[in-house]
């Protein structure tokens, strides 16, 4: 009975959200997170390709405002989200295939990710202004 | 009264009564867009802004128009079932999640169906 009454009166064990979010976790949260807005990607893609389909003047219309510079940023957006994506993605299919588990090969893959959608980015951004 | 035993009627069925199924889904697609999605960035993003003659010659090729249309369905599925177990993970109302889980199918394959009928209109020459 007296812990109970001093329950409120005793120091708590630190929360969990004063913890610093191991890189991991972030990167999880990252994933989900460019997941969901590579919807708004697709949505721009699908109307760009059907006003490419119907007419001159729908195709300049959606080409164009896509080409403003919220546009580009949009565009370049999506094409950040989509590199760290896919390489995020591939962590996940290994660890479905039940490999690189252990916490210093987690960590290697962390950053061989965050370093390989950086390149692709790039890459990606260099052959499409070519 | 059913005469099946427990043990076959859940068979290869976890608590989300489909099985491994929608996870399986996930991954093949994921795997299938590992190739198709960079060949489907290098001809959008050098068509985009290009001009109308330019974007319409690049899907009116027979290869990417090919590689736009499986990344179009891969990709929409692959966005389906990824949104959809956010939509699982995070609403709990049962109705909302339902409604929310069904818009988004339906959302999603009109999606890609829209953008497959462009693709398809683009390369045979009616655009």
């Amino acid at each position: 009975m007296d812990a109970d009454r001093n329950r409120t009166d005793r120091p708590l064990s630190p929360h969990a959200t004063i913890y610093r979010f191991p890189l991991n976790a972030v990167l999880s949260i990252l994933h989900r997170l460019t997941g969901v807005g590579l919807a708004g990607g697709a949505v721009s893609v699908v109307w760009w390709l059907l006003a490419a389909s119907i007419s001159r003047e729908h195709f300049e219309f959606v080409d164009g405002l896509l080409t403003t510079v919220p546009g580009e940023l949009l565009m370049l957006g999506c094409l950040a989200a989509l590199s760290f994506h896919f390489c995020n993605g591939i962590r996940h299919l290994v660890w479905d295939a039940g490999l690189g588990f252990s916490e210093r090969n987690v960590r290697i893959s962390a950053f061989a990710g965050i370093a390989g959608a950086a390149a692709l980015f790039v890459c990606a951004v260099a052959a499409a202004s070519i | 009264m059913t005469y099946q035993t427990s043990y076959k009627r859940v068979l290869g069925l976890g608590s989300a009564k489909d099985g491994t199924r929608h996870w399986w889904l996930l991954r093949l697609s994921s795997i299938a867009l590992v190739p198709l999605a960079p060949l489907f960035v290098l001809s959008f993003a050098k068509a985009l802004g290009s001009g109308y003659d330019a974007a319409v010659a690049a899907y009116a090729n027979p290869w990417n128009a090919l590689v736009a249309i499986l990344f179009l369905l891969v990709g929409f599925l692959h966005l389906k079932d990824g949104l959809q177990v956010v939509v699982e993970d995070y609403v709990h109302g049962k109705a909302a999640r339902a409604v929310l889980i069904v818009l988004n199918s339906l959302l999603c394959w009109g999606l890609a169906i829209a953008g497959v009928f462009a693709v398809v209109r683009i390369s045979l020459g009616s655009a």
